[in-house]
């Protein structure tokens, strides 16, 4: 907004800004979005640390070795890379402005995701079923702990997969919706650098101690 | 400053901005998305493999070795499914993430390292098997 101001002096009125100038809509939610992710990566990092610091006090209960199946590691894994590449061709679909596309690539994300989470109940209640619950060790506290935090992301991810699959399906690939799936895209892919920490320090050096 | 001086610059910013954003947040291509699965998946494997046969059968090389795998998987994510570059929002995206990667290496290493002397200079000596 700008005031005008006319002086007897000068003959052309000078224009002061009084409000910041007008910034696009959303122009400013994918840097929020990151600093957001970063703030998420700070806590995983401190639940690293915590699993770090514990992860070798079994209080003579089970250890990883006795534990962990990495062949179900190694699937779950899967499950989440072929999760992120579907996210992908889903983004690439958006670019061409394809909704049925988008759709059905979100659907196919979803999938994994869910395939991911079951997979990983599974394994939770085999433990648990073994008796290693979070209250057994320190170790296991802090697996239960840096891992339910992981799958409790993608809980929430897939919830959010799903309401904007509604959404495109309502109000088609408008801006707000490409915002939106923009911002879900950072979040499920970060999700999967995370994972690559979790497999590689929880598990696989879980099986060399 | 007079509203012309004041106001161009400042439209003209935010449509290059605008552009910018539209351009920096182009969703990759299928190439780069191809070529990032694909190096995944063997980053992934490699260390699975690893761990799961004892190919290099000394322990602490294999966890050197893996995390390294880790580091660079790590680093591939980021630049072909996140799309970072140094240009995302003029910089500002590649700043948070070295002020986070900052952070987190020194609150790991700093854990890591006073927790572990912790360990190892005030712990009494105590057998745990002995609890009930």
């Amino acid at each position: 907004m700008t005031i005008a101001v006319t002086s007897d002096s000068a003959a052309a009125p000078i224009f002061y800004e009084v409000d910041e100038h007008a910034h696009p809509d959303g122009g400013s939610t994918s840097l929020g979005f990151w600093i957001y992710l970063m703030s998420d990566c700070l806590i995983f990092a401190m639940l690293f640390a915590t699993y770090g610091v514990l992860g070798g006090n079994y209080a003579a209960g089970p250890a990883p070795k006795d534990l962990f199946d990495l062949n179900l590691v190694a699937l779950n894994t899967t499950m989440l890379l072929f999760s992120s590449i579907t996210y992908g061709f889903a983004m690439l679909a958006m670019a061409r402005g394809r909704i049925g596309q988008v759709q059905v690539w979100l659907a196919v994300t979803a999938l994994f995701g869910l395939a991911f989470l079951s997979i990983e109940l599974f394994e939770f209640a085999h433990m648990i079923h073994e008796g290693a619950t979070p209250q057994r060790s320190a170790f296991l506290s802090a697996f239960f702990t840096l891992v339910g935090t992981h799958g409790l992301h993608v809980t929430f991810g897939l919830i959010w997969l799903v309401t904007l699959m509604v959404q495109v399906g309502q109000r088609g690939l408008i801006p707000a919706n490409r915002r939106r799936l923009m911002c879900l895209s950072m979040f499920w892919h970060f999700l999967d650098v995370v994972w690559i920490g979790v497999f590689t320090f929880v598990y696989l050096m879980g099986m060399l101690r | 400053m007079t509203a012309q001086a004041h106001h161009e610059p400042g439209a003209a910013a935010d449509h290059g901005h605008g552009a910018d954003h539209q351009d920096d947040h182009a969703h990759g291509s299928l190439r780069s998305y191809g070529i990032g699965f694909g190096l995944s998946v063997i980053l992934t494997a490699i260390p699975f493999w690893l761990v799961m046969t004892g190919t290099l059968g000394n322990n602490q090389l294999t966890a050197i070795v893996i995390t390294a795998f880790a580091a660079v998987q790590i680093v591939v994510h980021m630049i072909f499914f996140l799309h970072m570059n140094t240009r995302v929002e003029g910089g500002w995206s590649m700043m948070a993430l070295m002020f986070t990667i900052i952070i987190v290496v020194i609150a790991l290493s700093g854990s890591l390292w006073v927790m572990y002397h912790l360990n190892a200079n005030m712990m009494p000596v105590h057998d745990m098997r002995q609890m009930p």
